[in-house]
């Protein structure tokens, strides 16, 4: 079984992004950037089903700028087998990318794609879902455990009540959550050996598809600032300022 | 202009992310058809009738919509959305499991958790964990929409008089099932909805102190309960406790962050509470940037001093 990993090239977790003072968009000039970090568990999780005799080859994909190659090289250091970019300095939203991964999934014909659940710099957690719907497979998002046995994938998501499990059949899109699994830290010899991985670069003219963007950005504003608050001595003087103050007890 | 609200219900009544909903609905205008997909929904239906602002409640009722899997939920819309301008779920885990699914199927583009409607085709979002607000416009004949519950007021639950529609059933997908959920039980509020939140991080350090320190005084405030994700991933708490990001969005009244360092993940979730109040020992922890109320302390002690003196 073939195991699709989208990846995206994002502005690390740690960075608080800043606004551009023409609102345009946020400043990533400079920025350090990092694979979203759900599709790292991404890959992790299809690594860890290779290792397991469950899956027979992992294919990285993530479609934006040259760049991201630093990202598809970040996944075959972890393990996967060969990566794909399609490259383009086109801005893509999620509909677009969906469609990108459903023309690469045309070629490769994976049994399965494990995607992110939501990439940390859009928050658009649509991807997956879209690509589940292009291809007309089913779905299991923000899993937590996943097991596949007999053409069938048995998948725990984390809901808003608590958890629920699916018994979906194959192929299909699963997206990940934050307790899916711990990935592993690439060691120098896997990073080494993931620079001689086969990395193909196509674009999405050669897939045929057409990326243009459907949403338009009128502007990108700060949030509105917080008040400065104050620091209170003690319980007593907190839960006078509740009830007095604040007047929320 | 007619917006369909796809509700969010469990057959027998409306979840409440439902009214703000139908609350972002009315905002953007037009009249607002209800559409409730389940299995002997007819008590759902019945309730989604009585909401303020909604005109027609549009019902089907078949057994391959009990569990409500987006891909059977999906089918269903697509079928729906030529008659609607715009469709809108709650940004909760099964609106933005299913309605993704309905964009792709519709060739459109989704228009992820918006915090506000400018227009008809221009909606706000946050991006960037909600360092940055994104107003963007639509140029897709349907606009699919999921709306950030805490964003907009709820419209009022009863008072309305909609008809009510039986519509037929979709085909059945039969490519997904329900196995089966556990659900966390709680007699407490629900985090969506609660008043007052009481949540706790890493610095309970153990399940069993979360329980000793943080029930009591959810307790006594009648709150709900909150965590960050380190104490989800510790296993202190259920993953449905998590606050932020990738979380839940929670905006209540008060939120009392205890032993939670404050990174912008978990800021993401709760930055918009009314009043914020923080209880950590490290004074430079970032939670004191968006307090109100800061409280540098041992939460061991302070907790159990708050428990007491209120209520
Ligand atoms: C992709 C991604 C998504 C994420 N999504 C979320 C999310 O949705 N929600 C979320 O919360 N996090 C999320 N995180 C994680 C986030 O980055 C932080 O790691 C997490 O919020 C930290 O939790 P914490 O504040 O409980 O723990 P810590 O950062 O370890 O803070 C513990 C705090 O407790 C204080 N403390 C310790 N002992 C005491 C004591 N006795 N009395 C008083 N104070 C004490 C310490 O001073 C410290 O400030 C995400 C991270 C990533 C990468
Ligand atoms: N440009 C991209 N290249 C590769 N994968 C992507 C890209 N954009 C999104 N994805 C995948 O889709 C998931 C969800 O992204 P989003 O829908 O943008 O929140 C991510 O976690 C990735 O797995």
């Amino acid at each position: 079984m073939k195991i699709l990993v989208p990846v995206k090239r994002v502005v690390d977790y740690n960075v608080k992004v800043r606004v551009k003072a023409d609102g345009s968009g946020v400043d990533v000039a400079n920025v350090k950037m990092s694979m979203n970090p759900f599709d790292e568990i991404a890959v992790e999780e299809a690594v860890r089903l290779k290792e397991a005799g469950i899956a027979t080859e992992v294919v990285a994909v993530s479609a934006g700028i040259g760049a991201c190659q630093e990202t598809l090289r970040a996944a075959l250091a972890i393990g996967a087998d060969r990566a794909i970019l399609i490259e383009t300095d086109a801005e893509l939203q999620p509909l677009a990318v969906a469609k990108l991964l459903k023309a690469v999934v045309g070629k490769e014909q994976p049994q399965l794609v494990i995607c992110g659940k939501q990439a940390i710099d859009d928050d658009a957690n649509q991807t997956g879902q879209m690509l589940a719907a292009l291809m007309g497979w089913p779905q299991a998002t923000f899993a937590s455990k996943v097991a596949i046995a007999d053409g069938r994938a048995t998948v725990t998501r984390e809901i808003d009540g608590g958890l629920e499990t699916l018994s979906i059949s194959l192929p299909a899109v699963v997206s990940t959550d934050l307790r899916l699994n711990e990935p592993r830290y690439a060691t120098l010899p896997n990073i080494m050996k993931a620079k001689k991985k086969p990395l193909d670069v196509t674009n999405p003219a050669d897939l045929g598809v057409d990326v243009a963007p459907r949403l338009s950005t009128v502007k990108v504003e700060e949030p509105p600032k917080r008040g400065a608050g104050v620091r209170v001595a003690d319980i007593a003087q907190l839960v006078d300022k509740l009830k007095n103050e604040a007047k929320v007890l | 202009m007619t917006i369909l609200v796809i509700a969010e219900h469990d057959n027998q009544s409306i979840k409440a992310a439902t009214l703000n909903t139908v609350g972002a609905a009315a905002k953007i205008g037009g009249d607002v058809h209800l559409l409730v997909a389940g299995a002997g929904c007819g008590a759902a239906a019945e309730a989604g009738a009585k909401i303020a602002g909604v005109s027609k409640v549009l019902v089907a009722d078949a057994p391959h919509y009990d569990a409500q899997l987006a891909e059977n939920v999906a089918e269903l819309i697509k079928g729906l959305a030529g008659s609607y301008s715009h469709i809108l779920a709650p940004a909760t885990s099964a609106g933005k499991n299913t309605l993704p699914r309905v964009a792709a199927l519709l060739d459109v583009a989704q228009i992820s958790d918006i915090v506000g409607a400018e227009s008809a085709d221009t909606f706000v979002r946050p991006i960037y964990a909600g360092n940055a607000l994104a107003t963007v416009r639509s140029s897709d004949s349907v606009k699919v929409i999921t709306v950030r519950t805490t964003a907009f007021e709820p419209v009022a639950e009863a008072g309305g008089n909609a008809a009510v529609e039986s519509i037929a059933a979709a085909a059945d997908l039969g490519i997904s099932s329900l196995v089966g959920r556990e659900l966390t039980k709680s007699a407490r509020p629900e985090l969506g909805a609660a008043k007052i939140i009481v949540s706790g991080g890493r610095g309970l350090g153990n399940g069993e102190n979360y329980h000793a320190i943080m029930e009591p005084l959810a307790d006594k405030l009648g709150a709900a309960l909150g965590a960050s994700r380190a104490a989800v991933d510790a296993g202190y708490v259920p993953n449905d406790y998590q606050v932020g990001q990738t979380g839940k969005i929670v905006a209540p009244q008060l939120y009392v962050a205890v032993g939670i360092s404050g990174a912008i993940q978990h800021l993401a979730g709760m930055k918009d509470s009314k009043v914020i109040v923080a209880i950590n020992k490290d004074p430079e922890a970032p939670i004191f940037q968006v307090a109100d109320y800061g409280l540098v302390a041992d939460l061991f002690e302070a907790v159990p001093q708050l428990t007491a003196a209120v209520g």
